[in-house]
């Protein structure tokens, strides 16, 4: 067929000698990666830290303020049957 | 813990230096027909594949057997599609014409180094580059047309005019 013929005249002319690959970029790569790491964990860290941080408000706040209490009536219900 | 932690990190390195020296090669050879530039002078393609190994460095212990050459290449063919949509690519990025890609778009590029180079499956390069399976084949047989059908020698004289010095 023309079609797998001219796909492997292409895959010919793309092909070439390997070269030597310059060693920065592995150091380089690593030296960016490892900061992408520290960067995404101090990330982490600090929203953990957010979280803690307000489940205890919350708790304090719900422990001082008793939502879940009923309020003490300030209306004096209205008296009959006298 | 910390000594958990450690022997994790020594094992990425190591693991990551050997897959380095196994895949940069082909991997930086693909990136310098993306970019079509000189073999020897490639800055953009070590640039693009430098910050593609570095997004797989940063998710090696995260990969769960997903090959992480797969995961460099993807990234790096999506990194390059961003790029050229950003910059135009004629003004930046003059195509060296000791490439043999130079006389073609970059996304004509991009289509035909995944599909014929890596040999990347329709379907899957269509759903990396976000186009239709048609689409895609469209793309590469116009590519491997104007590859074939032109003579090599000639450089486009269409880019002479437009192109402007930064």
């Amino acid at each position: 067929m023309s079609g797998n013929n001219r796909e492997a005249a292409v895959r010919r002319l793309l092909e070439q000698a390997p070269r030597p690959v310059p060693p920065e970029i592995h150091t380089e790569a690593v030296r960016r990666g490892g900061r992408m790491l520290r960067r995404r964990t101090l990330a982490r860290r600090v929203l953990w830290l957010l979280l803690l941080a307000a489940s205890l408000a919350f708790t304090v706040w719900a422990l001082t303020a008793r939502p879940w209490v009923e309020p003490p009536s300030e209306t004096t219900p209205p008296l009959s049957g006298w | 813990m910390l000594e958990r932690h450690a022997s994790r990190a020594t094992r990425r390195a190591r693991e990551f230096e050997a897959f380095v020296a196994g895949a940069a090669g082909r991997l930086l050879h693909a990136a310098t027909l993306l970019t079509a530039e000189a073999p020897d002078d490639n800055p953009r393609a070590r640039r693009l594949l430098t910050r593609s190994l570095a997004h797989t460095y940063a998710s090696w212990d995260r990969l769960r057997g997903e090959d992480p050459y797969d995961r460099t290449r993807s990234h790096l063919a999506v990194r390059f599609a961003r790029g050229a949509w950003h910059h135009g690519g004629l003004g930046r990025s003059r195509p060296d014409p000791a490439s043999p890609l130079a006389p073609l778009t970059p996304q004509e590029r991009l289509v035909l180094v995944l599909r014929l180079y890596e040999g990347v499956a329709e379907e899957q390069t269509a759903a990396l580059l976000g186009l239709s399976p048609e689409r895609v084949r469209a793309i590469c047989h116009r590519a491997t047309s104007a590859l074939l059908h032109r003579p090599r020698g000639p450089a486009p004289a269409v880019t002479a005019t437009k192109a402007v010095p930064s």
